[in-house]
């Protein structure tokens, strides 16, 4: 899967959807729910739940970044899947908001 | 990323929030905003132009112009209206071809018109539908998304150029998806062909904060307009602070509702910024510092740096109410010397930036940026020991006096302490002597006196006596552009033409 920055990817299994903030160092697969994400618009897997390892849910407007590939997402849709690269969990980035300048 | 997907993203998460508030026929949600977006971009992609042009004053035609360019795949490119003809005809001919949305006055002041320059009026623009395009895609975000022209008063126009990836890379580093509450709005008063006008828009949207806009900037009805929309945030040029300051004491207001008020554009006299804080003690200041070419804001001083600052009895961090913060996380700024040597903490130099939104492209002309993506800024300035950044003005602005390189800012700012000074504008002007002399052109504060010996001594008091001003004049007022950035080189022409009215002497010693 090409995680471009900007492009923008949605769960098979839940609502989930995100875009790619900053890419990957090489390629690796995103999935959300447990089931690899497609591109937002694209076919999914019909009547596919959640794999209940993967079902913590996925809050909009939060940040994952992964340190190994240096991926990093924002979630725009929430849904109840949770977001892994591989099997593993990325883990959410806390960000400080930065005071509002224009 | 695209400017489109912040749009499509923003109303798929918020379609029923308000996005711009319209005076006339009401408000626009984000859904609508899109869907206005698409219906002009379909319309400019029937059209086959290559650039939607804006020449018009600030509304709800701004945000949808943007989108729409983007949705078409073309650059927006706003235009300051008020140019004198023959320089807007120059910026029109070489944005051209393409489609102009104008306020009333322009298509009188083209003469016979600019080829392949198709004008409609705002409201006609904001009717506009075509034939469904096919879909584009994504959107490149390698494409040119903003053309600014800068307003230069000499030579051909030059065109900055923002590409997709420069402006959605600032937003997503500083901005908060989402982050405002439904019931924050925004005031914006700069032009649409400011830099901070288009970053509104884009800050806003991803925020989902309510646009509020005024069309013509006065101090009276930014009050009214900020009260009647119980606006949450604000961002002025310097030259507005002080009129609105003017206005709230006159009438007593408050503005309960406002929470941020952010300031750049130009230099803030610091006892503008202690006023402020005194008069507007719930509202948290912001001074941002950016360039047209970094895409809006590099550096920021937040509200707790200003409270920290004013509070503080430490002259060095009392001192950063002066300064513009720190750089943004995703930022590398360097002070470096002539030759480009990066320089040690309180050692003064040019400006550098690095980063994504860092474009310092401009149309038709070589790139400026150095192999390595370091932007030179021409701005002069220093970092102190704890990374806090203080400009102080364009290179070119710097006095050469008998070889010793003299920042006209710090001596304004030592001017502007002196009670009798509401304004005050430094240069230099040639000297036979010393190559270049320090000539202050100065306002005084209503009912104030003070002659030129007074305020030189006042200087050579605070500074070394070279910093003292050679010549002062008096002046009722000092010329400002639009956007609040004092027209020193329009003063300098003045001063070097004048006899020297009010000469006093060189200062004593040197």
């Amino acid at each position: 899967m090409d995680l471009k920055p900007g492009s923008r990817w949605a769960s098979q299994v839940c609502d989930t959807e995100i875009v790619v903030v900053r890419a990957a160092s090489a390629g690796v697969s995103l999935e959300c729910g447990g089931q690899a994400m497609v591109p937002v618009g694209g076919d999914r897997a019909p009547g596919a739940t959640p794999d209940p390892a993967f079902a913590a849910g996925s809050p909009i407007g939060k940040r994952f970044a992964d340190p190994a590939s240096g991926l990093e997402i924002l979630v725009t849709k929430a849904g109840a899947g949770s977001l892994a690269i591989g099997g593993v969990a990325i883990p959410l980035k806390e960000a400080k908001p930065l005071p509002s300048s224009d | 990323m695209h400017l489109s997907s912040l749009l499509e993203i923003a109303a798929d998460a918020l379609g029923d929030r308000v996005a711009v508030s319209a005076r006339g026929d009401g408000a626009l949600t984000y859904a609508d905003l899109l869907a206005r977006a698409e219906a002009a971009s379909r319309h400019v992609q029937h059209a086959g132009v290559g650039r939607l042009v804006a020449v018009d004053v600030n509304s709800e035609a701004v945000p949808i112009g943007l989108f729409a360019a983007a949705l078409a795949g073309i650059p927006y490119v706003p235009v300051n209206y008020r140019l004198a003809d023959a320089q807007l005809v120059a910026i029109l001919t070489r944005a051209a071809p393409g489609l102009a949305v104008v306020e009333p006055s322009v298509p009188g002041r083209l003469g016979p018109g600019i080829d392949g320059l198709v004008l409609l009026s705002r409201d006609e623009f904001l009717q506009v539908d075509g034939p469904a395009a096919p879909s584009r895609g994504e959107g490149d975000a390698e494409d040119p998304a903003v053309l600014l022209f800068t307003s230069g008063t000499t030579g051909e126009p030059k065109a900055a150029v923002l590409r997709h990836r420069h402006l959605t890379s600032y937003v997503l580093e500083t901005v908060e998806f989402l982050g405002a509450g439904p019931d924050e709005a925004t005031l914006v008063c700069v032009p649409p062909y400011h830099i901070a006008g288009i970053a509104a828009v884009l800050t806003s949207v991803w925020a989902g904060r309510r646009l509020v806009y005024l069309p013509h900037f006065s101090a009276a009805e930014w009050v009214d307009l900020a009260v009647a929309e119980a606006v949450t945030h604000a961002m002025v040029v310097p030259t507005m602070l002080g009129r609105i300051l003017e206005v709230l004491r006159e009438r007593d207001e408050k503005l309960p509702a406002l929470r941020h008020l952010s300031y750049g554009g130009g230099r803030m006299p610091i006892a503008l910024v202690e006023e402020a804080l005194g008069l507007l003690p719930h509202v948290g200041l912001v001074n941002a510092y950016g360039l047209t070419e970094t895409s809006s804001t590099i550096a920021v001083l937040g509200p707790d740096d200003h409270r920290d600052a004013i509070a503080s009895s430490d002259p060095d961090v009392r001192m950063r109410l002066g300064s513009v913060g720190r750089p943004l996380p995703n930022l590398e700024v360097e002070v470096r010397d002539p030759l480009g040597a990066a320089l040690p903490p309180g050692t003064h130099g040019e400006i550098w930036v690095r980063g994504e939104q860092v474009s310092g492209e401009y149309l038709g002309r070589a790139a400026t940026l150095s192999p390595d993506g370091w932007l030179a800024t021409n701005d002069g300035g220093w970092l102190d020991a704890e990374g806090f950044l203080f400009v102080e003005g364009r290179l070119d602005d710097v006095i050469v006096r008998g070889g010793e390189n003299l920042s006209p800012g710090e001596i304004e700012d030592v001017l502007l302490q002196h009670p009798a000074v509401a304004d005050c504008a430094v240069v230099g002007v040639p000297d036979d002597q010393w190559g270049e002399a320090v000539a202050a052109v100065v306002v005084l504060a209503d009912g104030a006196g003070a002659d030129a010996g007074t305020l030189q001594g006042w200087v050579a008091e605070r500074l070394r006596s070279t910093r003292s001003p050679q010549r002062i004049e008096f002046r009722a007022e000092l010329p400002y552009s639009e956007t609040g950035k004092l027209l020193r080189r329009v003063l300098k022409a003045e001063l070097c033409a004048e006899p020297e009215a009010s000469h006093q002497g060189p200062p004593s010693g040197s």
